[in-house]
C-alpha cells in the first residue's frame, strides 16, 4: 500500500511540477500579482508529496519490503540498518528521486529566503526550478519507477554492493547531489535575469550566497568521494580521472569559476554575459553528469546500470534544457551589458584570466573524457584516455593557476600600480622557488623538479595569502567573514597541493608474501606480520590479519586489514587498515593464503596524504564563512526594491 | 538495442569471475627495484579490456592477472618498457593504452586544452584593448551621484 | 561583455558547441564502448603450437593455411559459448571449416561440454593458460576469428556467433573470400 502511496505521491508532485513551470512564469510576463503568487505554494506542495514519495521510499527498505522491485535488489534480510537507509540512493531510480528531493529543498529555500527579491524574479526562478523537476519526475514516472513491484515477493533481496556498505560511501551521493542541484539556484537566477532583460549588480549578490554553499556542498561531496576510494578501494589511490568522477569535476571547475566571477559582478557590475554563461554551464555540466552515469556511453566503474533507452530521455532533456537556456542566451545575453572599465593590472583582470584558466581546466577534463567517444563516432577505432594524459594536463594548468592565486588578492579593483606590489610578490616569488627546490633536495639529494616546484607553487601561495591577511591585521582593518573565508579556502588550496606533490613522489607501495613472525621495512617503519584470525561481522566473515608496526624500535600501532566474505553474493571483500597521522599513513591490504600459513599482502606508505582532503576541507568551511558574511543576511534597502519594480523589463 | 544489451550481458559474465572487490596482490620477485617500478608503471598504465575502466593494476579479472603475469615475464626477460608497450598494442590495439599515444589521431587531444587556452588569453587581450579604445560614458548628474553613493554604502568596500 | 554588444560569434558560440555534442552523445547511444576492434585484422595468424585436447599431438598456426578456416574461441565455463553453438555446428554442418580454440578450461570439463553439445570442430587447440590467446588479442569469451587461404586474419566476432549482427558481418567478410559462397550458408 505504502509503495503506491508514495508512486501517487511522485504523480501529484509532476502535476503541480508543471503548474509551478507555466504558471508563474506567464504571471511574470503579464505582471499579474495572481499568477505569480502561487509559486511559493506550489513549491511547498510539491515539496510536501516528493517529501512523501522519499519517504515511502525509505519506508519499504527499512521494513524491507522485498515486494518492491529497486528494494529487493538492493537490500537483505541482514542488512543493517544504516545500510538500509543509504541504499535508498545506491542505485538509479532511488537516486533520481533522492534528487527530486534535494531539487524541492533548494526551491524551498529559495521561496523562503527570496522576501527581498522582487516579485517578478522570484516568479521566474522558482518557475525554472520547477521545469527541471518537471524533467526528472517524468524521467522517473517513465522510465524509473523506484515503487515498481515484483511477483511473487522474494523471500530474500539481493544485498546493497558491499563497497557501498561504508559511511562515507552512504554520505557521498547526497552531498554531492547538494552541490549539483545546488547550482540549479544560480543557473535559474541566470535564465530568469536573461527572460527579464536585466542583470546587475544585486542580481549578483542574490544569486552569489547560493552558489557558494552548492560550491562547498560539492567539495565536499567529490573530497568524501576521493577519500572513501582510498580508504577502501584497497590500491592506495584517492583519484582517478573515471569519466563519472570527471563528471563532478567540470562542474566543480565552472562552479568554482562562477564564484569568482559573480564576485566581481557584485563588486563592479562587470562579467555579466560571463558569469550568466557560467552559471549556465555549471548547471549543464551537472545534468551532463546525470547522463554519462546512466546511458553507458563512456565505460565507467561507477555507473549504474546502464540503459541506453534512459540515455534517449535524459538527452532529450538536456536539450531542452540547455540548447533552451543557450538559446536564450545567445538571443538575449545582448541586454546583459556590462559598464566597468579597469585597467590591464587589476582585480577584475585577474578574475577575468581565473575564468580562463578555470575554463581551460573543465575544458581539459572534458576533451579527455569526450575524446575516445569523438574517435570512435568518427570510425577511427577505440582509444583510452587515462591517468597520464589528466595527470599531465593538470600539472600544466596548476602553473598558472598558482601563479595567479598569489598575485590576484593582492590587485586592487579598477586598477593598481605593479611597482606598489611588485617588491614583495618577487620576494616572496624567489623564496618559495628556492625552498620548495630546497626541500626536496635535502631529502633526496639531487634535484626534483616536479616535486620543487609542487611545493614551490604552494608556499607561494600559502606566503601571499598570509602576508595579506596579516597586513590587515596590523593595520587594524575588519575582518569581514567572506574575507577569511576566502584565505581559508585559498590556503586549502595550498594545502591541497603540498598534499598531492608529497604523496605523489614520496609514496610507496610493495606486494609481499609473509609468513607469521616476518617483517618488512619501508622508509623506517616496520611492519611485523603476527598471523591471521578469523573475524565475525554483522553480515559477513572475514579473515583478519594482524600486523604490528615498529618505528625507531617502538611500536607504533597495529594494522588489522580484513578479508570479508559477505553473506549476500559471496564475493569477498578487503578491508584495508590504515594507521593516520596527519603527516603520513601507513596503509595495509589483505590478500589471499598462499599456502603453509602464508599470505599475500600489500603495504603502502603514504606521506602527506591527509593534507589532500584537509585542503578540501578548509576550502568547503571557506565556503561556508564567506556565505555567513553579515552583507547577505542584511535586507535590500527598500529604495533599492523600487528601482526593481514590476514595471522593468528591458 | 537488443545487441548492445546482449554484449553487456556476455561481458559482464566475464567480469562477474571477479574473485574479490579489492587491489589485487600479486607476489612477483623482482630482480631491482628499478623493475619493480616499471612493472607498477605498466600495470597502471594499461587497461583491462574486460573491465569497467580499470588498470590491469587493480583489476581482479582473469585477463588483468595473464596480463600481469605477461608483463612479469617480459621484464624477466630483459624486455623494455617500451617493447613491452608495443606487445600489447600489436595485440589489443591503442585501446589498451591509458596513456593515448601521439599521432595525427590525437594532436587535438594532446593539444586542445593549449589551444583552448591560447584563444581564451586572445580573447582577454582583445577585450581589454577595445576596453581602452572606448568612450568613456556619459557624465553622471549630480543627484545621481548621490543615488550611487547611497547605494554603495551599503556595500563592504574591499 | 564589453561596451560593445557582443557579436553573434560570441553569443552563439556556446549553443553551437552544444549542438555539436548532442549529435556526439546521440552517436553515443548507438555505439559500444566496450567492444574493442581487433589490431590484427590483415595480419598473419599469429604464431603457436598447442596440444590436441581430443588425441595425441598438437596443432600449430601452419595448419591453419590452405583453406578458409574460423577459429572460434569457447570455454565450458563460459555461457554465451553455449548460446552460440548451435549456429557453429550449422556453420561446420555446412562446409565450413571450424578450428576450436579452448580457452582457460579443464580438459574434463571441456570434454564433457562437447560429448553433451555436439562437437562441430575439425580440431580443437587447448589453450589452458590463455597464453596464446593473448597473441590473438583475446580477451573475452565466445570470440571468432576468420582465416583466409594464406593464413591471413580477414575478421574477428566478438560475441556470439547467433547474434545476427555478427553472423551478418562474418558472412560479408567470408563472402569478400569467396564470392561462390555456399548459399546454404544463409541464414
Amino acid at each position: 500500500m505504502i509503495p503506491e502511496l508514495g508512486h501517487f505521491a511522485l504523480i501529484i508532485a509532476f502535476a503541480v511540477s508543471i503548474v509551478q513551470s507555466i504558471v508563474p512564469l506567464i504571471g511574470a510576463e503579464k505582471n499579474n500579482a495572481t499568477l505569480i503568487s502561487i509559486a511559493r505554494p506550489a513549491a511547498l506542495t510539491q515539496l510536501l508529496f516528493v517529501g512523501l514519495a522519499y519517504a515511502a521510499l525509505t519506508h519499504a527498505f527499512i521494513v524491507l519490503d522485498f515486494s518492491v522491485l529497486y528494494v529487493s535488489q538492493h537490500s537483505n534480510l541482514v542488512q543493517p540498518l544504516m545500510y538500509r537507509i543509504s541504499g535508498v540512493w545506491g542505485s538509479h531510480e532511488g537516486s533520481l528521486l533522492l534528487w527530486s528531493l534535494i531539487l524541492s529543498l533548494w526551491t524551498i529555500a529559495v521561496a523562503v529566503y527570496s522576501k527581498n527579491l522582487p516579485e517578478i524574479l522570484m516568479a521566474r526562478v522558482l518557475a525554472v526550478m520547477a521545469m527541471i523537476s518537471t524533467g526528472f519526475l517524468a524521467f522517473m514516472l517513465f522510465t524509473s519507477n523506484p515503487f515498481e513491484r515484483i511477483f511473487p515477493t522474494p523471500l530474500d533481496g539481493n544485498e546493497l554492493n558491499p563497497l557501498l556498505q561504508d559511511p562515507g560511501l552512504a554520505i557521498h551521493p547526497p552531498m554531492l547531489y547538494m552541490g549539483y542541484v545546488g547550482f540549479s539556484v544560480a543557473f535559474a537566477f541566470a535564465v530568469a535575469a536573461l527572460l527579464g532583460g536585466k542583470l546587475d549588480a544585486t542580481w549578483a549578490r542574490w544569486s552569489r550566497p547560493w552558489t557558494t554553499i552548492a560550491w562547498s556542498f560539492l567539495t565536499i561531496g567529490i573530497a568524501l568521494g576521493s577519500w572513501w576510494a582510498y580508504n577502501e578501494l584497497g590500491w592506495g589511490g584517492w583519484w582517478f580521472w573515471d569519466p563519472v568522477e570527471n563528471a563532478s569535476f567540470m562542474p566543480w571547475l565552472v562552479g568554482t569559476a562562477l564564484i569568482h566571477s559573480l564576485a566581481s559582478t557584485e563588486k563592479r557590475g562587470v562579467f555579466k554575459s560571463w558569469t550568466v554563461l557560467l552559471a549556465i554551464l555549471a548547471f549543464s555540466l551537472s545534468l551532463l553528469g546525470t547522463f554519462i552515469v546512466r546511458s553507458g556511453v563512456l565505460v565507467s566503474v561507477h555507473a549504474f546500470a546502464t540503459d541506453p533507452a534512459r540515455g534517449v530521455f535524459i538527452l532529450a532533456f538536456l536539450v531542452v534544457v540547455v540548447g533552451g537556456s543557450l538559446a536564450l542566451y545567445a538571443w538575449r545575453s545582448a541586454t546583459v551589458v556590462s559598464y566597468g572599465r579597469f585597467q590591464w593590472f587589476s582585480r577584475e583582470s585577474a578574475l577575468l584570466l581565473n575564468n580562463i584558466i578555470f575554463l581551460t581546466a573543465a575544458a581539459a577534463v572534458f576533451v579527455g573524457t569526450m575524446y575516445p567517444l569523438v574517435v570512435d563516432a568518427f570510425g577511427l577505432g577505440k582509444i583510452s584516455v587515462g591517468r597520464p594524459y589528466f595527470d599531465t594536463m593538470f600539472s600544466l594548468v596548476a602553473i598558472p593557476l598558482l601563479l595567479l592565486l598569489g598575485v590576484g588578492p593582492a590587485v586592487r579593483w579598477k586598477g593598481d600600480d605593479w611597482s606598489r606590489v611588485a617588491k614583495v610578490m618577487v620576494l616572496f616569488f624567489i623564496v618559495s622557488l628556492v625552498l620548495g627546490l630546497l626541500l626536496p633536495f635535502l631529502v633526496e639529494e639531487k634535484l626534483n623538479l616536479s616535486t620543487g616546484l609542487g611545493l614551490a607553487g604552494a608556499l607561494w601561495v600559502a606566503l601571499t595569502t598570509l602576508k595579506d591577511l596579516f597586513s590587515r591585521l596590523l593595520r587594524n582593518l575588519k575582518l569581514p567573514l567572506s574575507y577569511v573565508g576566502m584565505v581559508l579556502a585559498h590556503l586549502g588550496v595550498a594545502i591541497f597541493v603540498v598534499g598531492v606533490t608529497v604523496v605523489t613522489s614520496y609514496g610507496e607501495e610493495k606486494d609481499l608474501r609473509m609468513v607469521p613472525g616476518s617483517s618488512y621495512n619501508i622508509s623506517g617503519y616496520e611492519f611485523r606480520f603476527q598471523g591471521v584470525r578469523k573475524v565475525n561481522g554483522p553480515n559477513y566473515v572475514a579473515d583478519e590479519a594482524v600486523i604490528e608496526v615498529w618505528h625507531d624500535n617502538e611500536k607504533s600501532g597495529e594494522l588489522l586489514p580484513q578479508k570479508r566474505v559477505y553473506s549476500g553474493k559471496g564475493n569477498p571483500m578487503t578491508d584495508a587498515s590504515i594507521d593516520k597521522t596527519l603527516f603520513r599513513d601507513l596503509y595495509a591490504a589483505l590478500g589471499e593464503e598462499l599456502g603453509s600459513g602464508a599470505w599475500s599482502m600489500r603495504v603502502y606508505y603514504k606521506p602527506m596524504i591527509r593534507w589532500i582532503w584537509l585542503g578540501s576541507l578548509f576550502m568547503t568551511f571557506g565556503g561556508v564563512l564567506a556565505v555567513s558574511d553579515r552583507r547577505y543576511r542584511q535586507s535590500i534597502k527598500q529604495k533599492v526594491n523600487e528601482k526593481f519594480s514590476v514595471t522593468s523589463r528591458a | 538495442m537488443n545487441k548492445l544489451l546482449l554484449i553487456f550481458f556476455l561481458f559482464g559474465v566475464l567480469t562477474l569471475s571477479l574473485k574479490s572487490v579489492a587491489a589485487p596482490i600479486e607476489t612477483f620477485k623482482f630482480d631491482s627495484p628499478e623493475t619493480e617500478k616499471v612493472f607498477h608503471k605498466l600495470s597502471e598504465e594499461l587497461r583491462c579490456l574486460v573491465c569497467q575502466n580499470q588498470n590491469i593494476a587493480e583489476s581482479n579479472a582473469d585477463l588483468a592477472k595473464d596480463l600481469r603475469l605477461e608483463i612479469y615475464t617480459m621484464l624477466t626477460q630483459g624486455k623494455s618498457e617500451d617493447e613491452i608497450v608495443d606487445f600489447m598494442v600489436e595485440r589489443y590495439g591503442d585501446y589498451v593504452l591509458y596513456r593515448p599515444p601521439f599521432k595525427p589521431m590525437t594532436w587535438l587531444l594532446w593539444f586542445g586544452p593549449v589551444i583552448i587556452f591560447v584563444l581564451g588569453l586572445g580573447f582577454v587581450v582583445r577585450f581589454m584593448k577595445s576596453q581602452s579604445s572606448d568612450e568613456p560614458p556619459a557624465s553622471l548628474s549630480n543627484e545621481e551621484i548621490e543615488r550611487i553613493k547611497n547605494l554603495h554604502a551599503e556595500q563592504d568596500g574591499k | 561583455m564589453g561596451n560593445n554588444q557582443p557579436s553573434v560569434l560570441r553569443r552563439f558560440m556556446p549553443l553551437i558547441v552544444f549542438v555539436a555534442l548532442v549529435i556526439l552523445l546521440a552517436i553515443g547511444l548507438t555505439l559500444n564502448p566496450r567492444l574493442v576492434p581487433s589490431p590484427l585484422i590483415g595480419k598473419p595468424a599469429p604464431e603457436f603450437e598447442l596440444p590436441l585436447l581430443l588425441k595425441e599431438g598438437s596443432f600449430s598456426n601452419k595448419d591453419l593455411m590452405g583453406q578458409v578456416t574460423l577459429v572460434n574461441v569457447w570455454a565450458s565455463w563460459c555461457f554465451a559459448c553455449r548460446q552460440e553453438h548451435e549456429t557453429v555446428k550449422f556453420l561446420s554442418r555446412n562446409g565450413v571449416r571450424i578450428i576450436g580454440l579452448n580457452y582457460k578450461d579443464e580438459p574434463d570439463d571441456a570434454k564433457n561440454w562437447l560429448a553433451r553439445l555436439g562437437n562441430p570442430y575439425q580440431d580443437i587447440a587447448a589453450d589452458y593458460d590463455g597464453r596464446i590467446a593473448i597473441d590473438w588479442g583475446v580477451y573475452g569469451a565466445p570470440e571468432t576469428f576468420l582465416i583466409d587461404q594464406q593464413g591471413i586474419i580477414r575478421h574477428k566476432v566478438i560475441g556470439p556467433l547467433s547474434d545476427k549482427d555478427n553472423y551478418d558481418a562474418l558472412l560479408l567478410a567470408m563472402k569478400s573470400i569467396n564470392p561462390a559462397l555456399n548459399k546454404s550458408l544463409e541464414k
